[in-house]
C-alpha cells in the first residue's frame, strides 16, 4: 500500500459513516429532518425532536457504531493471529462464553446489568479457558489454538442450547434476542468507544509485523518480529474487543467475518489500512443495520444480527464474483 | 550497514549438537563463514537440515553449543538488527491473504523501517530492482495466490533480495524453479558471495552442491556430520554412505560429476 492512497479511502469510509449516522439520527417512529439532528447536535435546540435524537438515537447509533468497529477489528485482528480468512471474533469460543454467561443470568431473572456483566465475565473466562489450554505446555500452534477454540464453543453452544430448554416462554424470546444479537437495550455506549479507540491504538503500532506475521510465521521470526509477544496481544485484543461488543449488542454475527474480507476487497490486505477501515465499514454497516432493523417493520423491532447478515451476504458474494483473480 | 565487528567471521557455530525429541539430528561438530563464502548443507530427507539451518539463523536454540552471528551470539542482537544482517529463505511460501507480488516483495524491508515507518519511494526502487533480476518486472501487481510454484518461489527471493542482509541463509532456493532459474538464482547468490555476503544454503542436487558450494555440511540422518572444504566431503564413499545409495564420482575436465548408480 502506498502511503497517499490510504487517505482518500479513509476519508470515503469517514463520510459514508457520517451518512449511517444521519440516517440513524433521522429514521424512526418520529420521523427527524436532518436539519433538526443538526440542531440537536450542534446546536442549542429544544423540543422533543432534540430530546429523542440526543437521548435516545444517539446513544445508541454510537453504541451500534461502535460494536460494529470493535467486531470487525477484533475479526480482522483473528484472521492474522489464525492465518485463516474464515475466522472471525466468536471462533474461539468467546461468543459461547459470554452467550453462557448472558443466558444463565437470563435464566435466573437477573437486572439487564447484570446480564452485561455475566456476558462480559463469560467471554473473559472463555478467553483464559481456551488460551489456558492451548498454551498448555508453552508451544502453541494456531491449529491447536483454533481446535482448543472451537471445541470451547461447542460445548458453550450445548450449554446454551440446554438454557434455552430449561428457560419459560417469555424468558426465551429475550434470549433468543441476545443469540441474534440485539441493540435495543445497548445505552451507555461510552465504554465501547474507549475499549475500541484503546485497541485500535494498541494495535496500530503493530500493524506492520501484522503485516509480516500474516506471510508465516518463520518469514516473520526471520525478519525480526517478536512472534509470541505479538500473538499473545492479538489474542488478548481480539477477546476483549469481542467481549466488549457482546456486552453491549449480543451476538451480532458476520460483522466481524465479512467487513474485514469487504474491506480487503476495496484497499488489500495491509493492516496499517485494514484495521482502521474495517473498524469505519464495520461501524458504517451495523449502524446501517440497526437502524434498518429498528425501522422496517416498525413498531416491531427486529434484532440486528438478522439485517446484518441480511445486508452482508449480498453484498459480500456481489463483491466476492466481481473480484478478479 | 555491518553491525558486526569485521574481523570476526559472518557466521560461527562452536561444537554445534542438535536434538528434536530423543533423536540426535548432528553430533558436535564447529562451522566458520567468512564473508565471501558459500557452504553447502546436504542430507537425505529428513537428516535436520532444515532444523540446522533454523539454528543457525537464531530462530531456535541449540541443545548444544554455541551459534554466533558476526561474532555475537543471538542473545547480543536486537532483532531488527539481525534482520538486517541475515536473511533466511524459508523452504515453503504459505500464503493465507491476497497480496501483489512487489507487496510480497516490500515485506523485505520491514527490519530497515522504524515503528511507525512507511514504506518510501527508496525501498520500492529496491523492491523492483530486486524483481526485475528474478525476471518479474511484469509481475509487480500480480496477486500472488496466482503464480505458479516456480514464480512464487522467484517473489520469496525477490523479497530476499530486498531484505538485502549481509548473510542469506537459503533453504532449497532451487524448489520448484526450472532449470534455467535453478542455476540462474544459484549464480545471482554466488555473485553475491564473491562482492563480500556470505551464503548457507541447502540443496538437493549434489551436482549444483558441487558447482557452487566452497564448504559443505553433509548430515547422514543418523546424528553423523561430515563438514569441510567442498573436495573434502564430496567424495563417493562419504555421499554414498550419508545416501544410503551407491553414488559414483567421475572427475571432469572442470568439476566432479555425481552419478547415482
Amino acid at each position: 500500500m502506498i502511503r497517499h492512497a490510504v487517505l482518500p479511502i479513509l476519508a470515503a469510509l469517514l463520510a459514508a459513516a457520517a451518512l449511517a449516522f444521519a440516517w440513524a439520527l433521522s429514521a424512526g417512529d418520529l420521523p427527524i429532518t436532518f436539519a433538526e439532528v443538526a440542531a440537536a447536535l450542534f446546536g442549542n435546540a429544544q423540543g422533543m425532536a432534540a430530546d429523542v435524537v440526543r437521548e435516545l438515537r444517539l446513544p445508541r447509533a454510537v453504541a451500534v457504531f461502535a460494536c460494529g468497529g470493535l467486531l470487525a477489528t477484533a475479526g480482522a485482528l483473528m484472521q492474522v493471529l489464525l492465518r485463516n480468512p474464515l475466522a472471525d471474533p466468536y471462533v474461539l469460543g468467546i461468543s459461547g462464553g459470554a452467550a453462557v454467561g448472558a443466558l444463565g443470568a437470563m435464566l435466573l431473572g437477573l437486572a439487564p446489568w447484570v446480564v452485561d456483566g455475566a456476558a462480559f465475565a463469560g467471554a473473559l473466562a472463555a478467553m483464559l479457558v481456551v488460551f489456558g489450554l492451548a498454551h498448555g505446555d508453552g508451544s502453541w500452534t494456531q491449529t491447536r489454538l483454533l481446535l482448543t477454540g472451537v471445541i470451547v464453543a461447542a460445548g458453550c453452544g450445548a450449554a446454551v442450547t440446554l438454557m434455552l430448554s430449561l428457560a419459560t416462554d417469555t424468558r426465551v424470546h429475550s434470549m433468543l434476542f441476545w443469540l441474534m444479537g440485539d441493540a435495543s437495550g445497548a445505552g451507555r455506549p461510552w465504554p465501547a468507544v474507549a475499549v475500541l479507540a484503546v485497541g485500535l491504538a494498541a494495535a496500530l503500532p503493530f500493524a506492520r509485523d501484522l503485516n509480516v506475521l500474516a506471510r508465516g510465521e518463520i518469514t516473520a521470526r526471520a525478519l525480526g518480529v517478536r512472534v509470541e509477544r505479538l500473538r499473545l496481544l492479538l489474542y488478548v485484543l481480539a477477546s476483549l474487543l469481542t467481549a466488549t461488543a457482546m456486552t453491549l449488542v449480543g451476538s451480532v454475527g458476520f460483522v466481524g467475518l465479512i467487513v474485514p474480507h469487504l474491506v480487503r476487497f476495496l484497499v488489500g490486505n495491509d493492516q496499517r489500512v485494514l484495521l482502521p477501515a474495517a473498524l469505519l465499514a464495520g461501524g458504517t454497516l451495523l449502524t446501517l443495520a440497526d437502524t434498518a432493523a429498528r425501522t422496517v417493520l416498525a413498531p416491531v423491532q427486529l434484532p440486528v444480527g438478522v439485517l446484518t447478515a441480511l445486508i452482508g451476504v449480498p453484498v459480500f458474494l456481489f463483491l466476492l464474483s466481481r473480484h478478479p483473480r | 550497514m555491518t553491525t558486526a565487528t569485521d574481523s570476526s567471521p559472518m557466521l560461527e557455530a562452536d561444537r554445534l549438537a542438535l536434538r528434536i525429541g530423543a533423536r540426535w539430528l548432528c553430533c558436535e561438530f564447529s562451522l566458520r563463514l567468512a564473508a565471501g563464502q558459500c557452504l553447502v548443507l546436504l542430507g537425505p530427507n529428513g537428516a535436520g537440515k532444515t532444523t540446522l539451518l533454523h539454528t543457525l539463523a537464531g530462530l531456535r536454540e541449540p541443545t548444544v553449543g554455541a551459534v554466533r552471528l558476526g561474532g555475537r551470539p543471538y542473545m547480543g542482537w536486537d532483532s531488527a538488527a539481525a534482520a538486517r544482517f541475515r536473511g533466511l529463505l524459508p523452504q515453503q511460501q504459505p500464503d493465507f491473504f491476497s497480496a501483489s507480488v512487489l507487496e510480497t516483495a516490500l515485506v523485505g524491508r520491514h527490519p530497515h523501517l522504524g515503528r511507525w515507518g512507511w514504506e518510501g519511494p527508496q525501498d520500492e526502487a529496491i523492491a523492483r530492482a530486486a524483481l526485475a533480476e528474478l525476471g518479474l518486472a511484469d509481475m509487480a501487481t500480480r496477486d500472488i495466490l496466482t503464480l505458479s510454484g516456480g514464480e512464487r518461489q522467484r517473489v520469496a527471493i525477490a523479497a530476499l533480495l530486498t531484505q538485502a542482509p549481509e548473510l542469506f541463509l537459503l533453504d532449497e532456493p532451487t524448489n520448484h524453479l526450472d532449470l534455467r532459474y535453478q542455476v540462474a538464482v544459484l549464480e545471482l547468490f554466488a555473485r553475491l558471495a564473491r562482492a563480500g555476503r556470505g551464503v548457507v544454503m541447502v540443496l538437493h542436487d549434489i551436482n549444483l552442491a558441487a558447482r557452487f558450494a566452497d564448504q559443505v555440511i553433509l548430515l547422514d540422518g543418523r546424528g553423523g556430520v561430515v563438514a569441510g572444504a567442498r573436495d573434502e566431503v564430496l567424495r563417493a564413499g562419504l555421499l554414498s554412505q550419508a545416501f544410503d545409495h551407491p553414488i559414483r564420482r567421475i572427475d571432469g575436465d572442470r568439476r566432479a560429476i555425481f552419478i547415482p548408480e
